[in-house]
């Protein structure tokens, strides 16, 4: 029983490993700064969480320690992972860092003119 | 044009209260495992920098009111107190002891006088921090 749940541990931090390793070929292989950040922001943050949700459960299950900073570790990370990725895609397009070329629609681009209007 | 930092102000109001949480858990945990009041008082700091970031300065300073300067003297005072407090049992300066006392809730509990100390280091972190990031933040208006 226990060699299963360390099986089972082994496997939730080896997918978190694997999903932090996609979203690193997910910077070099995508095209924009946009398509990164969302490669990075929501693949490396389940990575994260998933590396501690394996190590919390080892050392709850196997050792019997339980340790309430990786909780606190989850519910952070989780809150505050993609404020940053929302953040940093914001700040990119506020300094008119392009799109794709072959990006099909950018629905904030005359957002100003639209401010105007709603102001009128 | 008016700035819209609607997500980023939402999410400061909710991890403002863990970072905190999270600093006094360093704090009080420093006698026997990693923590202390250094690092815990730089945790405190960069809760307040996160509140700085997210909202202006003019803001942050009618949530705290506080003279981080007289944070910082108040810190030093405390430490230098508990040191001399070992004076009046006849022991050397800042000799530290501590007893096993039953409080309500927490049971049987150990007190280190070396935890005023500590408060001292804390407030004095706090105060040495956020003197020197809001001096350099002040110029503008």
């Amino acid at each position: 029983m226990i060699e299963m749940l360390k099986i089972l541990f082994a496997v939730i931090i080896l997918f978190g490993a694997l999903l932090s390793v996609l979203s690193a070929i997910g910077i070099v292989r995508l095209p924009d700064v946009y398509t990164r950040n969302h490669a990075v922001s929501k693949s490396a943050t389940l990575g994260v969480l998933s590396i501690l949700l394996g190590t919390f459960l080892y050392f709850w299950i196997i050792e019997g320690y339980m340790n309430f900073r990786v909780i606190l570790g989850f519910v952070f990370l989780f809150m505050t992972s993609p404020v940053a990725g929302h953040l940093i895609s914001r700040a990119a397009y506020n300094s008119k860092v392009p799109l794709w070329e072959k990006s099909v629609r950018d629905d904030l681009k005359d957002k100003d003119k639209h401010a105007k209007k709603l102001s009128q | 044009m008016k700035t819209n930092d609607l997500i980023l102000q939402t999410a400061t109001k909710i991890t403002v209260f863990i970072i905190l949480a999270y600093s006094l858990n360093l704090f009080f945990a420093g006698h026997n495992t990693p923590g202390g009041g250094f690092i815990g008082g730089l945790i405190s700091a960069a809760a307040i920098v996160l509140l700085l970031l997210a909202f202006d300065m003019k803001t942050v300073n009618k949530i705290l009111p506080f003279d981080f300067k007289k944070v910082a003297a108040l810190g030093l005072l405390i430490a230098a107190l508990t040191g001399m407090g070992s004076f009046l049992f006849d022991v050397p300066f800042l000799t530290h002891t501590f007893g096993h006392f039953d409080l309500p809730v927490f049971g049987d509990t150990e007190l280190a006088t070396a935890v005023l100390f500590d408060t001292g280091v804390y407030l004095v972190v706090v105060g040495v921090t956020l003197t020197i990031i809001q001096t350099i933040g002040e110029d503008d208006d």
